[in-house]
């Protein structure tokens, strides 16, 4: 006698059966009714018809049979709430049973039963368990307070369960804590702001201590809470550290990891010299190699997450490459993932070994399988340059197999290892040649084509290959058109006499005959640079490329912190920060590692990027610029580049020149482009006639103009703002303003680490503009920057630079070098940093000058909202070196006469029109005269950030 | 969110990119990404909206067969429509296997969480960012809890069950959070189905639902219950550990570690306290202990000191990692050629002993799956049996005891499709076997005390060393 005979009356009437045996008077015969509805609920059946009658059964002495009709009423009591009130009774009776079994499944079904009218009637007996004598019935209750939240959030802050549910985290039993930790915890999820969890060394310790003895799932719930709380120093971090660790033995493959979490976030927080720290380091790795021998599912997750642990801390896992050698019965999913971090461990020292299991693995019969196997040499090719001459002659082995998709894939990264090792291991090209006609995907023929392109000069019969492919251009996928475009423009370049009939043909195609405005484009500049200026042309698509870096598919620095802190959790499976997948914005924190202080969004650098300067010389620092160039030079590259090369010149400091010699050379190409060097431009001559080009308010946006106290003694000082996120620059946060005091310049820096890396070497390095700004000093860090300290540095400026001219005027690039890599970002200066002391013309002077100024060249503003008086604005605006000349009041209204000076020697004239009688009238008017009207709208912008702060 | 992820630009390449344009991180953020956006567009069903909210560990369960029918679902919260289902059988069609179904999977209201186990997959589903392992981990203990309630976990049974499954799983599980998954505890709470019990039940209308709290639920060791009696009081402990190992062409170890476990049936009455002293306790660096494990004391001593829980439990296990030398018990021979011009090919191989410290190599199967090009094998074993299955190219020998001085082989051809090129792949060569009374790490138990309770138990211990995943490529 089974269960399977409640399977069996499916025959007709089969309702109205089961209702006549629930209304039986017989106990049993009852019972074996329920237990066929519950059966035919379990697979799918729609039995809520039966509601009154199973209802009816609720009144029992026996427990399964209570039991039983509680998962009915579960399943159905939301499709009939008017009927689940008939059962608010038992229920209410229920909670006050002897038995705290009855109680607790009284209070727990309640809670589970989704209707508006039945939780009212709950409150009263949830708090009664909630403080239970019998912890069985405390610890469901706290549960229950979740549930009841889930329903109805209003009503639980109302009754106060927030209170009990937090007193309970200091309860007597283990389970008890667990369960309200637990509950807290999901309550808190739904409330990001409120500080429900509000942890405290106190509440730290109980959790620590409950943590010994709760049950695994409860341990869980503990762990995840740890890991939000953020230590007051290192001791405290050591201290929780040296409590966890234990949980690191433990059978729960969610417990270990949970515990890895808090470890390596609270890791962060330990010095590196502490023997502590190695300790740690080295307890993490055996239990993160046994996850490796769960069943496959766990395997997976453990995976993913070990993925992220080898990209934060390599040490932990260095000596561990063999467990990631792959089973052939591994389930596909597990053998991509241990793939992806065999070639994030390989190293020199090992990569004899990881490649013989690559080449392995390469023969194996799951495709996909094979294709990431063979990615992965050429991926060990570029990270360890000692095996790339033995990872090229594996995949040539490879090619000769002659398997389609192997001789893809292997021709798809020999590419990758053309761009790491430029002209090293061309003789292979014979081989890929011999290949040509076997390759159907467009990465690949792409990836051939741009191999034949970029050694046109080696291969005979490039232009016939070429042209082969050509036949088909239409039926090419976008990829391969473009890449075919390029590669005969490269032909062509290098011998152009044999090609002109093929460049041409490929330029109408792509111009002519096709829909693709990238093509079309990437075509008609090809066309027009060819037709203008051959020369020009060779130096744009055959410049030298950049290399590509070392390591490839790391996750950017600040996601990685921030995703250490998920580990465990579906985010560190997708490998996204929540945010991008939890639905509904329901308020997800940002995590972020204890040290980090601000959070990973921080205002973006005002990235005003100059229409008149040369694109792309910054190909990964200013990404919107990188394009065009970056196509005309085909480095669509996803991968991060190593700074542009580096070349000595100009600027006067030792150190390197950062904005390098590419630059340079690029900018020469343009005609507007200022010749040499150490020319500095006299005042007129700064400002050519040609330029009058509609200024950019982007300035005004920059400063916060409502808040920040500016220094009235001295030239005003706007706060600082971040001029170079930690999001772009690899942890490197920079933010700074510029200031003028007694005649210097000079601009103040804060440089925050926020990467986990020591940074050195610092030097900085400003791109050619308006004013000639120019480091009168080099960069002076004295000490390491560790992580998360913070320097500032103000850095003395002078005015003698090279001068080109800026759009808009005041813009300023600026590239700063530091240990780890070259960054570039652009900002924006205030004028009046440039208003020398000296500024005060004399009357006659004034007035002459004023007079030769043609009207033309008069500028009219309005400076809105200013209530100040004459004195006032004179006195405030002398500190900012404009001075008054004259005043004079006509038909009660105040008229300044002004007069300023920039560090080049322009002369600014200005009227300003107060009215000071009239409090409902605030504006100022002001009018400026001045030899180069370009500066105008800035000076008016600098008048007006000065008298507004 | 993923905006502007999947729009790459053109062309897509340009040097070591490899994984970022690769399927990998394609597959889990477009679909993620699609479906977000799917759901925006369903957003007038108030219901969905409403469960955007609810946050809970595990919402619902289905269990799915093979030929992809639900035969059971439970739901601890809402109803969700096992439409959701649909997702998983996508993923299901797309896996060549059915091992291959990864085990996560985003819809465009859940993730699709699942295990695949006898044949059935327990397909978890979530809706908020949860800790995919706690949910896995308590899928297989839903299984090993079905396992150990009905001795197998099968379609049948679990049908056979249905009421006690339910039962079950509702105590497992209280709003998503688990609430009883320690066997004892739940077997307390939901007696497991006998034959007699059934019986009974049905002659005197009592039930298999226990009507009192479980005691040691709460107590200080919630493993075990108090007021255990038993006239013959015994606990055995089972040393059983597993071999995982790569060997290459040449017969050398790529890699090659060991899965120990303590596997223990203590039925001792009231509450005894015990330890367990190895001779080698070295050995074990990298170990799991079941909860009742006096951490402290392992730490200082490097004894096990805990109070057992009642009946069978995993004391522990235990990972002994390749540096420590594991000894390769059985080596294998082989000779399997594929020629380019004949439609035949030869396949010889020998099994022997290696490092079995004098014990002797018992249960030993020898599995291979052959290449698809090879359409019959003819073979002759010189003990045991083999069969080769055409459609799956399966071959497996069953080849019992090795006998050292008459090594075991099994020689033949192998006829190949005609005209076909050499298949490009080597076949893996599978093996699996037992060694009794020993432990190939070496490890060594020194002797088991009980403190606490004055009767005298009879204690046994047992070694057996058994292949895991043990390959050798040919």
């Amino acid at each position: 006698m089974t269960d399977s005979k409640y399977f069996t009356t499916t025959k007709k009437g089969e309702i109205f059966e089961l209702k006549a045996e629930l209304n039986s008077d017989k106990k049993e015969k009852k019972k074996e009714a329920v237990k066929k509805v519950i059966a035919s609920m379990t697979v799918g059946k729609d039995v809520s018809a039966l509601f009154p009658d199973v209802v009816n059964c609720m009144q029992t002495d026996n427990l399964e049979l209570k039991k039983l009709v509680y998962l009915y009423l579960m399943n159905y009591a939301k499709s009939q709430p008017d009927m689940a009130i008939m059962a608010v009774n038992t229920f209410v009776k229920d909670c006050e049973d002897p038995n705290p079994l009855i109680r607790a499944l009284a209070v727990r079904t309640m809670g589970c039963i989704r209707v508006d009218k039945i939780t009212e009637y709950l409150c009263e007996p949830l708090r009664k368990c909630l403080k239970d004598e019998d912890p069985y019935v405390r610890k469901t209750a706290a549960v229950c307070v979740a549930k009841l939240h889930d329903i109805n959030a209003q009503l639980v802050e109302d009754q106060g369960f927030l209170d009990t549910l937090k007193d309970l985290i200091s309860d007597s039993n283990p389970m008890v804590v667990a369960n309200a930790v637990a509950a807290l915890s999901e309550i808190a999820e739904s409330h990001p702001s409120s500080n429900l969890l509000d942890l405290n060394p106190q509440s730290i310790n109980k959790l620590l201590t409950a943590l010994n003895e709760c049950t695994e799932w409860g341990q869980i719930f503990i762990l995840d809470c740890l890991a939000n709380y953020t230590p007051k120093d290192d001791r405290e971090a050591q201290s929780i550290c040296e409590r966890v660790t234990p949980r690191l033995s433990h059978a729960n493959s969610a417990v270990v990891l949970s515990a890895v979490k808090v470890l390596m976030k609270f890791m962060e927080m330990l010095s590196k010299d502490l023997d502590y720290y190695g300790t740690l380091l080295k307890k993490l790795a055996p239990p993160l190699v046994t996850l490796l021998s769960a069943e496959p599912e766990l395997q997976y997750v453990a995976l993913r997450n070990i993925n992220l642990i080898v990209q934060k801390r390599p040490e932990v896992l260095k000596h561990e490459m063999k467990v990631f050698f792959v089973k052939y019965n591994d389930p596909i999913y597990v053998k991509l993932e241990k793939l992806d971090i065999m070639i994030r461990l390989a190293s020199q020292a090992n990569i004899a070994q990881v490649l013989a299991e690559l080449k392995e693995y390469a023969t194996e019969v799951d495709v996909d399988f094979v294709r990431k196997a063979v990615r992965a040499i050429g991926r060990c090719a570029i990270k360890v340059e000692q095996s790339a001459e033995r990872c090229v002659s594996t995949l040539l082995d490879l090619i000769q197999t002659k398997v389609n998709y192997v001789v893809q894939e292997a021709i798809v990264v020999i590419k990758d290892i053309f761009r790491k090792y430029p002209n090293k291991y061309e003789s292979v090209i014979a081989t890929l040649c011999e290949n040509l006609d076997s390759l159907d995907e467009p990465e690949a023929r792409a990836a051939m084509i741009w191999i034949v392109g970029e050694y046109a000069e080696r291969i005979d019969n490039a232009d016939e290959l070429l042209e082969s492919f050509l036949e088909g251009f239409h039926d090419e996928s976008t990829q391969v058109q473009l890449q075919l475009l390029t590669a005969i423009v490269k032909l062509f370049l290098k011998k152009p006499t044999e090609t002109q009939e093929l460049v041409q043909q490929v330029l109408s195609l792509a111009t002519q005959d096709s829909d693709n405005p990238d093509l079309r484009d990437r075509g008609y500049i090809y066309w027009r640079l060819l037709s203008t200026d051959p020369v020009a042309a060779k130096e744009v698509v055959l410049a030298e490329k950049p290399l590509i870096s070392e390591e490839t598919d790391l996750i950017e620095p600040t996601l990685l912190d921030e995703l250490i802190c998920y580990i465990g959790t579906l985010a560190s499976v997708y490998h996204k920060p929540p945010s991008a997948f939890v639905e509904g914005g329901r308020g997800v924190v940002h995590k972020s590692l204890p040290p980090r202080t601000a959070s990973s969004e921080s205002t973006e650098s005002p990235e005003t990027a100059p229409a008149g300067a040369p694109p792309g010389e910054q190909l990964d620092a200013v990404p919107t610029q990188g394009d065009l160039l970056g196509d005309l030079l085909n480095l669509d590259l996803g991968p991060p580049v190593s700074g542009p090369p580096l070349a000595a010149s100009a600027v006067q400091m030792g150190a390197v020149d950062l904005l390098g010699g590419g630059l340079d050379s690029l900018m020469g190409d343009e005609p507007e482009g200022i010749g040499a060097p150490s020319f500095v431009a006299p005042p007129a001559a700064a400002v050519p006639a040609n330029l009058g080009a509609p200024m950019g308010s982007g300035l005004s946006d920059l400063f916060d103009l409502t808040s920040g106290v500016g220094t009235l003694s001295g030239s005003y000082v706007a706060p600082k703002a971040v001029w170079l996120p930690a999001m772009k620059a690899k942890g490197l946060e920079i933010s700074g303003t510029f200031t003028r005091q007694a005649g210097t310049i000079s601009m103040d820096l804060q440089l925050t680490n926020k990467a986990l890396q020591v940074m050195t070497d610092f030097a900085i390095q400003f791109n050619r503009n308006s004013f000639g700004l120019a480091p009168a000093a080099p960069l002076q860090v004295h000490a390491p920057l560790s992580p998360t300290q913070t320097v500032e540095i103000s850095l003395p400026l002078s005015t003698a630079g090279s001068v080109m001219k800026t759009e808009p005027l005041n813009s300023l690039q600026v590239a700063v070098k530091n240990n780890i890599d070259v960054f570039y970002f652009s900002t924006l200066y205030p004028l009046h940093i440039l208003f020398v002391e000296d500024g005060k013309m004399d009357r006659q002077m004034f007035l002459a000058t004023w007079k030769d100024i043609p009207n033309e060249n008069e500028a009219q503003f309005q400076i809105r909202d200013c209530p100040l008086n004459a004195e006032a604005v004179s006195s405030r605006l002398q500190s900012s070196n404009i001075f008054t000349v004259a005043r004079r009041n006509v038909e009660g209204q105040d008229m300044l006469y002004q007069s300023l000076k920039l560090t080049n020697g322009i002369w600014v004239l200005a009227e300003l029109r107060i009215q000071p009688g009239n409090p409902s009238f605030t504006d100022l008017e002001l009018s400026l005269k001045c030899r180069a009207p370009e500066v105008s709208q800035h000076v008016y912008q600098a008048y007006e950030t000065i008298l507004k702060n | 969110m993923l905006r502007g992820d999947a729009r790459g630009r053109v062309p897509d390449w340009g040097g070591g990119h490899s994984g970022r344009s690769g399927r990998r991180r394609r597959r889990p953020c477009c679909r993620g990404d699609a479906g977000l956006s799917i759901c925006r567009g369903f957003q007038t069903e108030k219901d969905s909206l409403r469960s955007l909210t609810v946050s809970t560990m595990i919402h619902s369960l289905f269990l799915i067969n093979s030929s992809g029918d639900i035969f059971l679902e439970k739901h601890w919260k809402s109803v969700v429509s096992r439409s959701v289902c649909d997702y998983f059988f996508e993923a299901q069609e797309r896996a060549t296997e059915a091992e291959n179904v990864p085990p996560v999977i985003p819809t465009p209201h859940h993730y699709l969480l699942s295990v695949y186990r006898h044949k059935i997959f327990f397909v978890a589903v979530i809706q908020t960012e949860v800790p995919p392992l706690f949910v896995i981990e308590f899928l297989h203990r839903v299984v090993d809890t079905f396992q150990d309630y009905f001795g197998v976990c099968s379609e049948p049974v679990i049908k056979d069950n249905v009421v006690v499954v339910y039962e079950v799983l509702e105590e497992m599980l209280d709003n998503g959070f688990p609430l009883a998954t320690e066997s004892n505890i739940l077997k307390e709470l939901i007696k497991p189905p006998t034959i007699l019990r059934t019986v009974v039940n049905t002659i005197t209308g009592s039930t298999n639902v226990g009507d009192q709290l479980p005691t040691g639920q709460l107590s200080v060791v919630p493993w075990r219950r108090t007021g255990v009696k038993y006239t013959n009081n015994e606990a055995y402990f089972d040393v059983i550990e597993e071999i995982d190992a790569i060997i290459d062409k040449s017969g050398s170890t790529i890699t090659a570690e060991i899965q120990g476990v303590i596997d223990a049936c203590v039925k001792l009455t009231g509450m005894p306290d015990l330890t367990l002293s190895f001779m080698n306790p070295r050995l074990l660096d990298d170990v799991s202990f079941h909860p009742c494990v006096r951490f402290k004391r392992w730490e200082s001593e490097r004894i096990l000191s805990f109070i057992p829980p009642d009946g069978n439990f995993r004391l522990l296990s235990y990972h002994v990692s390749a540096q420590n030398l594991v000894a390769i018990p059985v080596y294998v021979k082989h000779n399997i050629s594929f020629r380019d011009s004949s439609s035949l090919g030869r396949f010889e191989i020998t099994v022997g002993p290696k490092q079995t410290m004098g014990k002797t190599i018992e249960g030993v199967t020898v599995t291979s799956q052959m290449p698809r090009g090879v359409l019959n094998m003819s073979l002759t074993p010189s003990q045991g049996t083999h069969t080769f299955d055409p459609v799956t190219k399966m071959l497996s020998w069953d080849v019992g005891k090795i006998n050292p001085q008459k090594l075991p082989s099994l020689k033949g051809t192998m006829s190949l499709q005609a005209g076909a090129s050499k298949p490009d792949e080597n076949p893996t060569i599978n093996l699996q076997f037992k060694i009794q009374q020993l432990a190939i790490s070496g490890l060594k138990v020194n002797r088991l005390d009980m403190y606490g309770e004055k009767y005298k138990p009879f204690k046994g211990i047992k070694y057996m060393t058994k292949a895991g995943k043990f390959q050798v490529r040919t």
